[in-house]
This record gives C-alpha cells, sequence and structure tokens, in this order.
C-alpha cells in the first residue's frame, strides 16, 4: 500500500508566481497541495504542513513581505506554527515570515546591487529541523537563487542569538547577496519554520538542472505526513 | 491633521541604494560624501489632536510603516 499524501497549503499571494512549481514539487514527492488564497481566514482541514512561496507579494510594496505579513491567512499560518507544524518559506515567503516576526532578521537589497538568477551551492549547517533532518551535517546542496533583495540583516545580539540556537540551517559556500556571515536559510528557535532564498522547488527534476531542492522539500512532505498522522490518533 | 513619516535605513545598515546614488551623484561631478537613501509616507488622519495623531502614527510605524531591525523613523505633525 503506499503511503497516504499528507496535504501541504501553498498560499497565494497577489504577486506569488511560484505557487504552481511548489505545488508541482510538492505532489512529485508525494504530498497533496492545495492551493490556498491569502484571504482565507483557516487553512484547509488535515493540512499537515504550509509553504509560502516566492513570487512579489504585493508588488514588493513598502518593503518585501510587510504587507503579505498582514494578509488574512497569515493568521491561521501564525497559529499553525506556534502549534508545531512544519512552515517552509521560500525567497519572498522568506521575507514574509520575517516581516511576521516569525523568523529572525530582515532581508535588505543585494549588497552588489544586481538581481542574481543562479544555481548556488549550500551547505547544510543544522539538521536539527524537519527540512534538513536527513541530511548530513555540512552536505552540499545545489539549488536556484533569483531575487534583489536576498541580504539577510541581523544586528550583533541578533546574530548571536541565531547561532547560540542552532538557527542557521543553509549558508552559501560563496557570497551570493552580502547576507550576513553568508546565511542563506535561517529557523525559529524550535526549527519547525524554515525560511530560504534558494528555491528548492525548483531543484527536483534532474531534467531540468540540480536537484538540491529535493531532500528539503522530501523532509516537509515527512513531517506533514507524521503531523497528520498524530491528529488522526 | 496631515503628518508625514520619514523612515531611513538604521545607522550601521548597509544601504547599496544609498551608495548608488552617490555614484551617481559624482559621475555627474557633484562631491557627496555619503547618501543614504529612505522612504517617506504622508498620511492625513481625521483628528484635531496632534499629540494623539503623533501617538497613532508611531503605533504605525511600529506595526508596519518601519521595520524596527532595520529602520528608523521620524514622525513630523505637518500641521495642527
Amino acid at each position: 500500500m503506499s503511503e497516504a499524501r499528507p496535504r501541504i497549503a501553498v498560499v497565494t499571494f497577489p504577486g506569488s508566481n511560484d505557487d504552481g512549481d511548489a505545488r508541482l514539487a510538492l505532489e512529485l514527492l508525494g504530498a497533496e497541495a492545495p492551493a490556498v488564497w491569502h484571504g482565507e481566514t483557516s487553512l484547509p482541514s488535515g493540512t499537515g504542513g504550509v509553504v509560502l512561496p516566492g513570487g512579489f507579494s504585493y508588488g514588493d510594496y513598502l518593503r518585501c513581505g510587510a504587507i503579505a505579513r498582514v494578509a488574512p491567512v497569515m493568521n491561521a499560518v501564525r497559529r499553525f506554527a506556534d502549534d508545531g507544524g512544519p512552515v517552509l518559506g521560500i525567497c519572498n515567503g522568506f521575507q514574509i515570515l520575517c516581516e511576521a516576526g516569525l523568523l529572525p532578521g530582515a532581508l535588505r537589497p543585494n549588497r552588489q546591487l544586481e538581481f542574481v538568477c543562479d544555481d548556488v551551492a549550500v551547505t547544510v549547517e543544522s539538521t536539527g529541523t524537519p527540512f534538513t533532518s536527513t541530511c548530513s551535517p555540512g552536505a552540499e546542496l545545489v539549488i536556484p537563487v533569483k531575487h534583489g533583495e536576498g541580504c539577510w540583516v541581523a544586528d550583533d545580539d541578533l546574530f548571536e542569538q541565531v547561532v547560540d540556537h542552532d538557527q542557521v540551517v543553509l549558508r552559501y559556500i560563496e557570497d551570493v547577496n552580502g547576507a550576513r556571515d553568508r546565511v542563506a536559510g535561517v529557523s525559529n528557535e524550535d526549527g519547525n519554520v524554515l525560511g530560504l532564498m534558494p528555491h528548492p522547488e525548483h531543484a527536483v527534476d534532474p531534467l531540468l538542472g540540480p536537484t538540491g531542492g529535493v531532500p528539503l522539500l522530501e523532509g516537509l512532505v515527512a513531517a506533514a505526513r507524521e503531523r497528520v498522522s498524530i491528529a488522526a490518533l | 491633521m496631515r503628518l508625514t513619516v520619514l523612515i531611513r535605513p538604521k545607522a550601521g545598515i548597509l544601504d547599496p541604494q544609498g551608495e548608488a546614488v552617490q555614484a551617481s551623484l559624482a559621475t555627474l561631478g557633484f562631491s557627496v560624501t555619503r547618501a543614504r537613501v529612505g522612504r517617506l509616507v504622508d498620511l492625513e488622519i481625521a483628528t484635531d489632536d496632534a499629540e494623539a495623531a503623533r501617538v497613532e502614527v508611531e503605533r504605525m510605524c511600529a506595526e508596519l510603516l518601519a521595520n524596527p531591525l532595520i529602520e528608523s523613523f521620524h514622525v513630523v505633525v505637518e500641521n495642527a
């Protein structure tokens, strides 16, 4: 018997443009991935995971992610995250989670003032999250990036806290955008919320290039499956 | 009541946009030792109480208009 397909909600904000790829990738990796409109006030019943996809929500008005974080659906996402549910924010989704205070730090314009679009190598710095639990520490993943504002910043106190709690999850091998300490992805303290600038949903099919996104999304699918099965007991 | 909010990248926060503006001004022959680029928001609030309006706008800044991790803000009451 095949394993049940856990439900992972992919939120669509006005201006999201990687929601389709995120849903395709998650379905390829064994999940059911319904689209959830930003105006919804709850997540679909039986949701075991949430993805905030890439794009330019609300035209990046004010600051990237600043308007999206007050969307009605974000209250439901916050409750889900507070309850320990796995939440993955990719690129604009990462910016939204930082603006929402669910992740530490903020994303600023790239140091080099250029939009960066490339396959980049990152190392897995923490395996204490559901997204990286099957990776070896230091494992190298190649995943594409495409962003203009991916320079993760935190002041000294916050950065020390983030490092102390093992919240740096992914680090670029080479500088990509000027991010502090080449941080590519950070989690919350509990590890169930992860934000990253690289796009794992674009890196799952060998026909299209690198496949470094597979372990991260498989980790999310596994965590969602576990959450749903526990809820069913 | 009209109020203006001036939002700036905090001291110590890298501002590549400001650096680009400075470089472009230098290209045009202007001598500028430093440029920082922020944002301004004009607001109109239906009240005559300047102090209450200021307090309200400061709350707006804390919750949405500025990101305290990277930006500072300054509220100017335009007319009392």
